[in-house]
């Protein structure tokens, strides 16, 4: 279990992200707070459009106009990065954060080997030498469980299979020792039996460097396996968050409650799966109040009204109202 | 039971030509390329029950599945819905009448609903196209019912697709599978393009249909779990080949081939038992030259030199040499 | 059951909504193409509206008066003493009136050349892209060698075999007719190569596949679930097409292969302008020019602003 540290890796507050469009201006992200501790893997699950990837984004500051950032803070290591400048912003992405994307396309250039793109980000984040830079690729390669490393550095990235490819975008991911890393649904374009194997390493790798991970996904059973800490979203808000065996054995929020009722499990009684009616609402159309108000079978006359914030219930904390009243000696 | 299965498919094939170009094979000197995308599948579907086939990329699911409804032809082997094969009729007519039993809804709703249609048009066209009802007024009361049926509003018939939500379209895709009163449907991935609450009311919404229409599928998907939650039986298929069917809860408790079992053992645990997991190894090899022998032999911890040379064909519902030989003890 | 999701409500009318769709919003904050389409719209209703608009009839011999010849715009006539606002030429014919039925006729022809390459690239195409195989290989050979040639020698060309063919009693009429199919051949290859590239990419769409587990034949799925999906890029093309063809119009008529005297378009009145340029009766030739340049500028910046409205990507 990990040990709250006096200064988490990551913190952000009061996170807010706005895209202005002619009609309106929609909250992507609506004050979203946490923490993520050194050594730790946080997952964030939410479905599509919960503001999952746009936080992941936020963080790195990859968010494109017409969004931008229109209040918190993020910091790493306790030292604010949200209002750095661009070309500070660009050193800290790869040197200080690194990013994991769902696709690895996306992260590799298709024309170049993958010694060349390895040894380059080596090259820039660290003062290695080239062959001292190529010696570390070849065991970064080795450690990411590609097996001939030295033969292999030379390809390009289209003679790797898709999983093989993605163990080289986590290579080049940890090619500056970032304390930091975001993986945005990393998983996800990969068959099962190669999902599990890029699970068992990302967490792997983890223990071994205490790198901190955010893990983006859609997927609670990776999260399940992979993070100590969940966060839910849900309409640009986090609903509930906490250590992920107490979210997804026994969820407080009603959403994360009707969540994992909804997934259909390999274990016990293949039984009618709970549903919740209705969907999440679209960014224009988000409900005063608690977002999830109109599907919520426990929703109560405050819950139209007021904004649930973030309540401390033993190591969780849920944004409910049906938490306040007889926990409120709790709440810090 | 007894009767003769509702759906039967014997030995089928498909292979596909993925040479290059004419003149790239005659300046290259390179020879002809063949894909076996399905190698000889056979299995049965009694009236009334969910048949799933579960598989990884490239393992040839939804090639069958296209051919089991009839839009790719197979190279080999047939299809027979109640009897009737595809192969066997001739007549226009026949054709048309085989057609309204089958029908098939597909993985992505955002392309499988006509974007330039309203709904009510799209739900109608089956209906209109099988005569099922004549005249607009009755053609317009059985869209209205269909939508009911799917749980959307008969008012939604007047709406656009864009206008719905990737589960409210996929339960348009449901409705119009529906409107020409199909017994059998083919369900490809029918909600893996959705978020897991909209999934779970699509799932529910379709064993509802079943339980209400009697109807049977045939449910293609990656997803063991969604697949454990709706199969009364279970084909597993790897590289184009079925390697193990069985009965829905069989396979789940007690997996036979090795593949099920390393399939089985990827899957991310929600339960979070902590089971170990040092199963999988390898990855899919490229099924343009797959291995020879059993497939599956160059990632199967169980494998000996038969494997490498001889295909296993399906004993008792398992391909394998190993199980069939007694050497794996049935867990 | 299942959830009910309420209908949307209608609050707002058709028209309002169309006012505040985000192609509109884009139309109404450019106001270049505000005014070139104001521009092209006024332009085409005159030429409509001919007839009714044009204080003289051009084209009656028994109205026209040689006196009445090279009167100056706006000034009266120094024999006669009438005002032609743009002037009149040789014959006494006002220009005003002659750009009026003469862009009547321009327009006619570029609308129908259109309408004819259109049909014809659009069906081909559809045909290529949904059938493939050796059909498409041919098609696409055939579009490929067309648009190799230049379209004006292509139009030239089928001139000249037209001129061949047709009896010269009946070649006057049948100008027209010669000019529309002359310009619309060296046409239908652009959208042809389109429709090709987008049937491509629906075919593939299982909404496709859904139509046709239906029963429905490949000219039914093609033209009732194809077409209104690769519609889209093919209007941009027709409508930045109809300034190309009315030019296209006027240059073979300026060459002497067009539109002949009797029923002049813009480019038969170009060409009888020109020979009065230097001996200083200008407004001959440069008001059917202006003419000639506004409308298709205008078309042009309308086409040009549907397309990047219709393209996702440059949003």
């Amino acid at each position: 279990m990990t040990v709250k540290e006096a200064v988490p890796v990551l913190s952000v507050r009061d996170l807010t992200v706005e895209f202005v469009t002619r009609r309106a201006t929609l909250r992507a992200l609506d004050r979203v707070s946490f923490d993520v501790a050194r050594g730790e893997v946080l997952g964030v699950v939410g479905e599509s459009g919960a503001g999952k990837s746009v936080t992941g984004s936020a963080i790195i500051g990859l968010i494109d106009p017409p969004g931008r950032i229109a209040g918190g803070e993020v910091l790493l290591s306790g030292a604010r990065i949200d209002d750095l400048p661009q070309e500070a912003m660009r050193k800290v992405r790869g040197k200080r954060i690194g990013m994991i994307f769902q696709d690895p396309l996306t992260s590799l250039n298709p024309l170049y080997r993958i010694s060349e793109q390895l040894i380059e980000t080596i090259r820039v984040h660290t003062d290695l030498d080239a062959a001292q830079a190529r010696a570390r690729a070849i065991a970064l390669l080795d450690e990411v469980g590609i097996p001939a490393p030295e033969r292999r550095i030379d390809s390009y990235p289209h003679e790797f299979s898709g999983g093989m490819r993605q163990r080289v975008v986590i290579a080049l991911a940890l090619c500056a020792e970032p304390e930091f890393i975001i993986a945005d649904e990393p998983t996800t374009a990969l068959d099962v039996s190669v999902q599990a194997q890029i699970i068992a390493l990302i967490k792997r790798l983890c223990k071994e460097r205490g790198t901190s991970v955010m893990l983006v996904t859609h997927d609670m059973g990776v999260i399940a396996e992979t993070a100590d800490r969940v966060a839910v979203m849900y309409a640009g808000r986090i609903a509930e968050i906490g250590p992920v065996r107490e979210v997804v054995k026994q969820p407080l929020h009603p959403y994360a409650k009707g969540l994992m009722g909804a997934i259909p499990s390999l274990e016990g009684e293949a039984k009618r799966l709970v549903q919740i009616p209705g969907t999440m609402p679209r960014l224009s159309a988000i409900p005063p109040g608690c977002a999830f108000n109109p599907r919520c079978s426990q929703a109560f006359s405050r819950c139209h009204v007021e904004r649930p914030e973030l309540i401390a219930v033993g190591d969780r904390k849920v944004a409910c109202h049906l938490y306040d009243e007889s926990n409120a000696e709790i709440a810090a | 039971m007894s009767e003769a299965p509702f759906v039967e498919v014997r030995d089928l094939r498909r292979v596909f030509d993925v040479s290059k170009p004419w003149l790239n094979r005659v300046l290259e000197n390179a020879p002809r390329q063949y894909l076996k995308a399905v190698d000889g599948v056979s299995f049965d579907i009694a009236r009334g029950e969910t048949f799933a086939l579960v598989g990884e990329s490239g393992s040839g699911k939804s090639t069958v599945a296209r051919m089991v409804v009839g839009l790719l032809p197979p190279s080999d082997g047939t299809v027979a819905i109640a009897g009737v094969s595809m192969n066997d009729v001739d007549v226009a007519q026949e054709r048309q009448r085989l057609r309204r039993r089958i029908q098939m809804i597909f993985q992505d709703p955002y392309a499988s609903l006509n974007p330039r249609w309203r709904v009510g048009r799209i739900i109608a066209e089956p209906i209109r196209a099988f005569q099922i009802v004549e005249g607009e007024a009755a053609i317009n009361n059985r869209v209205g019912e269909l939508l009911t049926l799917v749980g959307l509003h008969p008012d939604d018939r007047s709406k656009f697709p864009h206008e719905f939500s990737g589960g409210q379209r996929q339960r348009i895709a449901i409705a119009r599978a529906l409107a020409s009163n199909a017994e059998f449907i083919v369900c490809d991935e029918p909600t893996s393009a959705l978020d897991v609450s909209v999934q779970a009311q699509i799932l529910n919404l379709m064993r509802d249909l079943q339980e209400r229409l009697g109807l049977t599928y045939l449910f293609i998907s990656h997803n063991l779990a969604v697949v454990r939650h709706m199969a009364t039986r279970i084909g597993v298929m790897y590289l184009g080949r079925l390697v193990e069917i069985s009965d829905g809860k069989q396979l789940f408790s007690n997996p036979r081939h090795p593949y099920t079992r390393m399939l089985l053992d990827a899957v991310p645990d929600l339960a979070m038992t902590g089971k170990a997991r040092d199963g999988v190894k390898g990855e899919i090899p490229n099924p343009i030259s797959p291995p020879c022998g059993c497939t599956f032999h160059p990632r199967c911890p169980l494998v000996f030199d038969r494997c490498r040379i001889e295909t296993p064909p399906v004993i008792d519902g398992v391909a394998c040499h190993a199980v069939n030989e007694g050497r794996v003890a049935a867990a | 059951m299942s959830s009910t999701p309420l209908p949307t409500p209608r609050s707002q009318g058709r028209l309002a909504r169309l006012w505040d769709s985000d192609l509109a919003f884009s139309f109404r904050s450019s106001p270049v193409t505000v005014a070139a389409t104001l521009l092209a719209l006024l332009l085409v209703l005159a030429a409509v509206a001919a007839p009714l608009i044009a204080p003289y009839d051009p084209f009656d011999p028994a109205s026209l008066d040689l006196s009445d010849g090279f009167s100056r715009p706006m000034e009266p006539n120094e024999i006669t003493g009438k005002v032609f606002w743009l002037g009149s030429d040789a014959q006494g014919r006002d220009i005003f009136s002659a750009i009026l039925y003469g862009s009547r006729v321009s327009l006619l022809v570029g609308a129908a050349s259109v309408l004819f390459s259109l049909v014809i690239g659009v069906g081909l195409g559809l045909v290529a892209g949904y059938v493939g195989g050796r059909t498409e290989a041919l098609i696409m050979r055939v579009a490929d060698v067309q648009l190799s040639f230049p379209a004006i020698l292509v139009a030239l060309l089928v001139f000249g075999v037209a001129r061949g063919l047709i009896p010269p009693a009946l070649q006057e009429q049948m100008t027209l007719l010669v000019l529309v199919v002359a310009i619309g051949l060296s046409n239908w290859a652009q959208y042809a190569r389109t429709v090709r590239g987008s049937t491509l990419v629906e075919k593939n769409k299982v909404y496709v596949d859904a139509a046709r587990l239906i029963g429905l034949k490949a000219w039914p799925v093609m033209l009732k679930h194809v077409l209104p999906n690769v519609a889209g890029p093919v209007l941009v093309i027709a409508t930045i097409n109809l300034a190309l063809a009315v030019i296209e119009e006027a240059t073979l008529s300026f060459l002497g292969v067009g539109m002949p005297p009797t029923q002049p378009s813009l480019g038969t009145l170009i060409r009888f302008g020109q020979q009065y340029l230097f001996s200083g009766e200008w407004w001959i030739l440069l008001f059917p020019s202006l003419v000639l340049v506004l409308l298709a500028l205008s078309i042009n910046l309308f086409g040009d602003w549907l397309r990047d409205a219709l393209n996702p990507k440059l949003r």
